[in-house]
């Protein structure tokens, strides 16, 4: 057989350009066109053995999407792709591909490894392009009634599957509007939010139930919901936000970036005051944390207005948790990294609004349990940053609110939701949870990933009865 | 959707309206609250629940018209509907016969004490109560506070009704009598009041609860941003509270954290004056 040329980088796939960009709140990268996608799906080397299968943790059939990309077949690689995965617009866009599929690619051990996530962004833009998906042929209705509390990438996958197999589902969320993290925390030039609402909508059109503005632990109890429903799934999230605990941190100015992202994104404040809700533009803003969290409230900071946006965090740029896209698209809009740098405390202006922070330098240290190396700091090596915004992005946990008032649900570390892996099976009857409320903060694919296990293990318990 | 089934105007600052969500009325406690957004451009405004018709699945909302959201709400009428009612939220008011307790309404105030004071009468304490208000157009409920408590003070600042008297004044009185032993304070109000209501029981170390009604964004825990300072760190008022034990709250950071939005909350206010100013000419 004739050795085929490999073209050793990615396609590159074009960008607003940073100047512009800050200006506005439109996605990013603008995608790939059919022929730049043909293109870089014929960089796949059609491995026997494909990694990129087991590397993606719903296990999406890459080789074969990618060979069909590149017959120009797109329906077919769309409808082989949501076979696995529901929401496939939205992770081509956020899943960390440089740690999953892309990362075992083989063509990795010599070239840059094939755009598996533009492919799928592609892909999916295509299907939407082609008008509202059509609703699949559903069973008869087998009679079972399901909860399914919170409306993140866990819930709707959840939901998505349950009402294939014919069963009846209710989504219900706290907030007024559905889609988790999705929709209150990634931002719009990242996630433009009418696909989040297309895929919600699709899910709507399968004849699942979505209640907003209910509050499960307030407006009824789970407890409670179990005399209406067969079974229930919890994919509430890990919705509390972390603050360093540190003096000072109750001044004026210093947000969680749960707060801040989800006034600028759930509640519109960047488009104040023909929205309603406020939000407080800084000058010079500093985000604390060094991940996609982060790196989301520095960018959008610099949207809002900021002439400075700083990202402050304990460790090195290696360490960052982050997407590689998130921080070079940072780096590129001009944000600039305080690195090896604690915050130990926030220091106020004598009128209750925060005005510097105190930091200590770091130095790397023995690896901890993340395999990433410790920070540790320097003795003495005070120093201040001035800001007169602090946004705390240091991670986040599930909210205690249902542990709280359900009977027999068994909590771990950090008020994660127990579950058993192989079926998300809770320590409570009848009651299913995963994602981020049983993993602590993760990511979109996981949550999805948890939702589809949770699925089929609710749909044998509600045909055998058996716990 | 809510529909709201009756208007009432209390005083010249305070509206009432019975609003339909039967979801809430379910279970609502007094001292609990609701997340209401008056439409799709709208903020999320805590309101305490003032009371509550299990049966009729109805709840009552009082409100102060402060900023452009509670003015725009002021302008709604029975059959307008509100796009978001949620709750009950936060912890109900601790209830038990403590012996003889004290109520303390300020303002707008007076609307969410009446259930904790009924509650606390039903409870078998004895109630007294004190209603106040900068003048007597800013009072309401007197009846209704008069028909749970044992005792009702009324007072405003200009004497204009009732005893010239800040509230603290007859609490004051009160803590001193030697033949009253007061357990318990309840007071809500403007932050001021409940501030200098928490310092003047402090010495005479009667436990003081307060209902703090801080900026807030989910109501679920969720954004950290309604977080109040008590001596022994933040806590966030939208699950932790909204009831604290006034001599544990550090005012002075709070005062400060209430205030944070108040140009953006003029710059709104502004435009909607003029927005109605339009509407009346169109
Ligand atoms: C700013 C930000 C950026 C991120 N970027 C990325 C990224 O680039 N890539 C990636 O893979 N991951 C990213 N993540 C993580 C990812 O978003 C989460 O892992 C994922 O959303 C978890 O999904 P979930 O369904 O478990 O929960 P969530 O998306 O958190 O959804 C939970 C839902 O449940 C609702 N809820 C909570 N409690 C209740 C209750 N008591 N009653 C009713 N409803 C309730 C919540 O309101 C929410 O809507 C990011 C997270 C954030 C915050
Ligand atoms: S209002 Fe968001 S945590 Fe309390």
């Amino acid at each position: 057989m004739a050795k085929k040329t490999i073209i050793p980088t990615k396609t590159p796939m074009s960008e607003q350009p940073p100047a512009e960009r800050i200006k506005n709140y439109d996605e990013v990268p603008y995608g790939y066109t059919p022929e730049q996608a043909i293109a870089e799906a014929k960089r796949c080397l059609q491995c026997k053995r494909p990694f990129c299968i087991e590397g993606c943790p719903v296990e999406i059939d890459v080789p074969g999407f990618l060979q069909l990309i590149a017959e120009g077949e797109f329906q077919g690689a769309i409808n082989l792709i949501r076979e696995t995965n529901a929401l496939p617009a939205v992770t081509g866009r956020v899943c960390p591909q440089e740690e999953q599929c892309e990362a075992v690619c083989a063509l990795c051990k010599r070239f840059e490894s094939v755009a598996i996530g533009r492919l799928e962004r592609f892909v999916a833009d295509w299907e939407a392009a082609q008008g509202p998906l059509p609703v699949p042929e559903l069973p008869p209705p087998t009679g079972k009634k399901v909860a399914v509390v919170g409306s993140g990438p866990a819930g709707i996958t959840v939901a998505a599957d349950l009402a294939r197999m014919g069963h009846s589902v209710t989504v219900f969320e706290a907030l007024h509007e559905p889609g988790g993290v999705l929709v209150y925390g990634i931002p719009e030039f990242r996630l433009p939010k009418a696909i989040v609402r297309r895929d919600i909508d699709y899910v709507c059109r399968m004849g699942v139930e979505l209640v907003t503005d209910f509050v499960v632990g307030n407006t009824a109890t789970l407890d409670e919901l179990l005399e209406d429903f067969d079974a229930i799934f919890l994919g509430t999230g890990a919705g509390l936000p972390w603050f360093l605990n540190v003096p000072g941190e109750n001044l004026n100015g210093v947000y969680s970036a749960n707060e801040y992202l989800t006034r600028v994104n759930l509640m519109k404040a960047y488009l104040f005051p023909e929205y309603d809700t406020p939000i407080a533009l800084g000058r010079r803003v500093a985000t604390i944390g060094g991940g996609n969290v982060a790196m989301d409230s520095a960018r959008t900071a610099l949207r809002l207005g900021a002439e400075e946006s700083l990202i402050v965090y304990r460790r090195s740029r290696e360490e960052m948790p982050g997407r590689d896209e998130e921080i070079h698209h940072a780096e590129e809009e001009g944000i600039q990294f305080h690195l090896l740098t604690s915050p130990v405390a926030f220091h106020g202006d004598g009128k209750g609004q925060v005005k510097e922070i105190e930091c200590l330098k770091n130095e790397l240290g023995e690896p901890d349990a993340s395999g990433r190396r410790r920070p540790v700091p320097v003795p003495d090596s005070n120093f201040r940053i001035p800001a007169d915004i602090v946004i705390v992005a240091i991670g986040q946990s599930p909210n205690p609110l249902i542990p709280k008032t359900t009977s027999d649900l068994q909590t771990g570390r950090r008020g994660t939701v127990v579950v058993d892996e192989d079926t998300m099976k809770t320590s409570k009857r009848s009651v299913f949870a995963g994602g981020d409320v049983a993993t602590g903060g993760a990511t979109v694919i996981l949550a999805m990933g948890q939702g589809r296990i949770a699925a089929k293990a609710i749909d044998e318990y509600l045909r055998t009865g058996e716990w | 959707m809510n529909k709201i089934l009756e208007k009432e105007v209390l005083s010249d600052v305070a509206k009432l309206m019975v609003v339909e969500a039967p979801l809430v009325a379910r279970k609502a406690q007094a001292g609990q609250f609701v997340i209401v957004r008056v439409d799709a451009y709208g903020e999320r405004v805590p309101l305490t629940i003032a009371d509550y018709d299990r049966e009729a699945g109805t709840i009552v909302l009082i409100f102060q018209e402060v900023g452009k959201s509670t003015m725009q709400m002021g302008t709604l009428e029975a059959g307008d509907e509100l796009v978001t009612v949620v709750g009950p939220l936060g912890h109900a008011t601790e209830l038990d016969n403590f012996g003889t307790v004290v109520c303390i309404g300020g303002g707008v105030g007076i609307a969410p004490i009446f259930p904790i004071a009924r509650a606390l009468k039903e409870a078998g304490n004895t109630v007294i109560s004190i209603i106040g208000a900068r003048t007597n157009e800013y009072l309401f409920w007197e009846d209704r506070m008069r028909a749970v408590s044992d005792e009702l003070i009324v007072c405003t600042d200009d004497g204009s009704y009732g005893r010239k008297a800040l509230v603290t004044e007859p609490l004051k009185e009160l803590l001193e009598s030697p033949g009253k032993t007061i357990s318990r304070v309840w007071a809500i109000g403007p932050m001021i009041m409940m501030k200098f209501v928490s310092l003047t029981t402090q010495p005479f170390e009667v436990s003081t609860i307060v209902s703090l009604n801080t900026i807030m964004v989910d109501g679920t825990g969720m954004c950290g941003g309604c977080r109040v300072l008590l001596d022994d760190g933040p806590q966030f008022v939208c699950v932790d509270g909204p009831e604290f034990d006034g001599h544990r709250v550090q005012w002075d950071n709070l005062l400060s954290r209430v205030q944070f939005y108040k140009e953006q909350e003029q710059v709104a206010v502004e435009r909607w004056h003029e927005k109605c100013k339009l509407d009346e000419v169109s």
